[in-house]
């Protein structure tokens, strides 16, 4: 055990990073999500196309895939950022297509009085959406977007599989490949640096549910 | 077909010693078919014997090896589109079963990824791995290193009509040569010792975009490892080269069971004689030196079996 | 979304909105065809319609052609056998699992709940590289397994973090069927056991059908995950030792992207087929077929 107390500022490090990416990620998968599923249920046709193409063809295509796509399909037309934002980008670009579809259950399950009620006093498609079907859905939908933002901070170590140095599982890959250090140690401690993300995030998701429970 | 072909003329040279006559026969009948080879390969059997109880004796005997090596390291060990793994590594381990009178049919390659190296070599899953396998101390406790057979490390790569820099000694000489390399790694911790100023040093976070300044003019060098430099001159379609000698060491050696000195010195005696009778440089030119302006290595001085 | 639901949030259109919604539809028609040229103008302009870039995926006749293909579909052949033994492997071990969970009283079950929520807690890409590295340090030796090492650190890996999924649906399956089965089931004096492997089990299995099509589709893309390790070669990999042969990884990748796509399109349409069938046959029992409880949190996996 005395890898993990020799190298604690390591893993503490890596502990950070991961939580960085973690934090990007989640802000810009929501971000995009929310427009992908803006576009899923707008009155014009063609934006509905392109947020159904978006989300069956990136929902199908595993997350490894749609890295090894941009950070080395990008590089060929002359796109040239490091492995890190590229990584941040697979992950965004990958997660939002599930936030938009858990975004969308959240407004199927808004009752149809309420937007009927919102076109009665003559809102428009924008108005009804912005004022009375998102923040009802956003609140309906905090469960199956928690979920799907827990999964992505898990999603998050493949950043370091893939050649990100400086995240938990990078770290764990230096120090066992490189330095020679025990496995056993190493991976039980980035594991549990792991746990130390996904399960508070879980109890946070708990209370949030408790919360908009509360609200409705 | 590249691999038969090079199989085919390092036979023949090996048997040109034997005799000279045959060498337009040989050449044809090689091209002929599996059972020629097979003969060939009896044939340079009769001539090595092993004492009794070695490795060498056992995979004879055997008549097949199973050998570790990378299958996604373009120049040294990929795996073609055929399914065989192609490369500098694969080539020098060929010529290593071949001395065993074991032929290229006869060989399974497994991958190994770096951190079960030491691992399938200790559990005997194979009898040697050349994997741009780097000897280091921290390795040795767990196995033994036959060779090095390669001293990769790191050079200076700069644009083909460059002829101002010969080697990372320019950069004192000339304090306006501006150098690239990958930001808070090990090559640009070693150029800085050859630079008047640090701020002839440009960090990138990949290698592309040093490749990419490097093209526009706004470095005039970049360095880093020698095979990641190969690489680069090779997607470059001749724009760069690569100048001077290495100047870090990173010796690749041929990794085997723990204290079998008698399999390593085979070794080493096997890729001294590949050196002398050109087996070795052809085996070079072939795969990684195929990048137009790499330069053949030349055999290393083996290190000692321990 | 149904349509009904759908067209809730705007009017049925009239004349004008017609005419709204029609500028708009050719406006964003025109922009989406614009950006599609803009990334085509950008290809071009980087060489990436070049035919050797192509052909070898395309053409028959090319020399490449027959090994590409034979590469990429011994890949997808190794893709789905991973994917089907570690969702075996999964489902058996989740159902032991599962059952225990139920039936283990409140205290001796918080070893176990330990354990799930340690695997579910963790990336499957790092239970990978725990299978790959410290299993091995614990003394663990793949080599009397059939196939490749790097096949089960991959197997390993999905197994462990699905088999606690497959629990939680397990779970959730037996806590959805009406309390009376269970009861009915004690009443004529089976033991707990025999009630669990009689009555509910196969009631709360059916139920689980669809969630277990649904996350055929998750395994089925995370053994991609083995490609950063490497040693198995799936479909990724196997993509990967052809564009490093080819130098073309935007077009082979593509090819790699849509063959997952093709295969999993497949399974979510079996999933929602077993769905329907499924809420057909039971509807009339009040049993409905489950999806992942939305509310517990870290059971979804993308």
């Amino acid at each position: 055990m005395n890898v993990i107390t020799d190298n604690l500022d390591l893993f503490f490090q890596g502990f950070l990073k991961t939580l960085g990416i973690c934090i990007i990620c989640l802000i810009g998968a929501l971000i995009l999500g929310t427009v992908i599923a803006g576009f899923r249920v707008s009155p014009v046709a063609p934006l509905r196309g392109v947020g159904t193409t978006y989300v069956n063809l990136v929902r199908n295509c595993p997350l490894t895939v749609v890295l090894f796509f941009i950070a080395f399909g990008l590089p060929e037309i002359g796109i040239n950022q490091s492995y890190y934002v590229f990584g941040c980008a697979a992950l965004i670009v990958y997660t939002a297509a599930f936030v938009c579809e858990a975004l969308r259950s959240g407004i199927n399950a808004i009752p149809a009085g309420q937007a009927e009620a919102a076109r009665a006093i003559g809102l428009t498609f924008t108005q009804n959406l912005g004022s009375i079907i998102l923040p009802q859905a956003f609140r309906t939908a905090i469960p199956p977007v928690g979920s799907v933002i827990i999964a992505m901070f898990k999603n998050s170590a493949i950043l370091g599989a893939f050649g990100v140095s400086g995240d938990l599982l990078g770290n764990a890959i230096l120090l066992t490949s490189s330095r020679g250090q025990d496995p056993t140690a190493v991976y039980l401690g980035i594991g549990f640096f792991f746990l130390l993300i996904t399960i508070p995030a879980g109890l946070i998701l708990q209370y949030l549910e408790r919360k908009a429970v509360i609200l409705r | 077909m590249k691999t038969s072909t090079l199989r085919s003329t390092r036979r023949l040279r090996t048997a040109k010693v034997a005799a000279v006559v045959a060498v337009g026969v040989l050449a044809l009948t090689a091209c002929g078919g599996g059972s020629d080879s097979d003969d060939d390969g009896d044939a340079e059997a009769t001539q090595a014997t092993f004492e009794a109880g070695t490795t060498m004796e056992t995979l004879q005997k055997a008549g097949k090896i199973t050998i570790g090596t990378k299958f996604d390291q373009p120049g040294f060990g990929l795996k073609g589109l055929s399914g065989e793994p192609e490369g500098f590594d694969v080539e020098i381990a060929k010529i290593i079963a071949e001395g065993l009178g074991i032929d290229d049919d006869n060989i399974t390659w497994v991958e190994t990824p770096s951190a079960v190296r030491e691992t399938k070599i200790e559990d005997g899953e194979v009898s040697l791995v050349a994997a741009t396998y780097t000897i280091n101390d921290e390795r040795k406790k767990r196995i033994t290193f036959a060779g090095p057979y390669y001293e990769a490390g790191q050079q200076v790569m700069v644009r083909s009509d460059d002829s101002a820099i010969t080697g990372p000694e320019s950069f004192k000489t000339n304090a306006d040569l501006k150098v690239c390399s990958v930001a808070g790694s090990t090559p640009a911790d070693n150029i800085s010792s050859y630079l008047a100023s640090k701020s002839q040093l440009t960090t990138f976070d990949v290698y592309s975009k040093c490749a990419d300044a490097l093209r526009n003019k706004q470095v005039d060098a970049v360095t880093t490892d020698n095979v990641i430099l190969l690489g680069l001159v090779g997607d470059s379609d001749g724009a760069f080269k690569v100048v001077g000698d290495t100047f870090t060491k990173e010796p690749y050696g041929i990794g085997v069971k723990k204290g079998d000195t008698a399999f390593c010195q085979y070794i080493v005696d096997t890729l001294k004689k590949a050196s002398q009778d050109g087996d070795y440089e052809e085996a070079w030119t072939e795969t990684a030196g195929k990048v137009e302006g790499s330069t053949v290595p030349t055999l290393p001085t083996a290190d000692a079996c321990a | 979304m149904s349509d009904t639901n759908l067209s809730v949030l705007y009017d049925v259109p009239g004349p004008r909105a017609r005419r709204r919604a029609l500028v708009g539809s050719v406006v964003v028609g025109l922009l989406t065809l614009a950006v599609l040229y803009l990334i085509y103008a950008r290809l071009d302009d980087q060489g990436q319609f070049e035919s050797d870039r192509w052909s070898p995926l395309l053409d028959p006749s090319d020399e490449s052609f027959q090994a590409v293909w034979k590469q990429l579909g011994t890949g997808l052949r190794n893709t789905l056998v991973g994917a089907l033994v570690a969702i075996t492997l999964s489902v058996a071990i989740g159902i032991v699992l599962g059952i225990a969970r139920v039936m283990l009283g409140r205290r001796s079950r918080v070893p176990l709940v330990a354990v799930i929520e340690f695997f579910r807690g963790l990336p499957v890409v790092v239970l990978m590289y725990m299978a790959y590295q410290l299993l091995p340090d614990l003394g663990v030796n793949y080599e009397p397994l059939p196939g490749p090492d790097a096949f089960w650190w991959m197997v390993v890996g999905l197994v462990a973090y699905n088999s606690v999924i497959f629990a939680e649906i397990l779970r959730a399956g037996v806590n959805s069927l009406p309390g009376g089965q269970r009861e009915a089931g004690l009443v004529i004096g089976l033991t707990p056991l025999q009630t669990m492997r009689m009555i509910q089990l196969p009631q709360a299995f059916r139920t689980m059908l669809p969630a277990i099509i649904s996350q055929m589709v998750v395994v089925l893309k995370d053994t991609s995950l083995i490609a950063f390790i490497g040693g198995y070669e799936e479909l990724l990999r196997k993509g990967q030792f052809v564009y490093l042969n080819l130098k073309n990884p935007l077009q082979t990748l593509l090819f790699v992207a849509i063959i997952f796509i093709a295969v999993n399109f497949t399974l979510s349409w079996l999933a929602n087929l077993a769905q329907r069938r499924m809420s057909r046959r039971s509807a009339g029992r009040g049993i409905n077929p489950i999806h992942l409880d939305p509310g517990s949190a870290g059971n979804t996996t993308l």
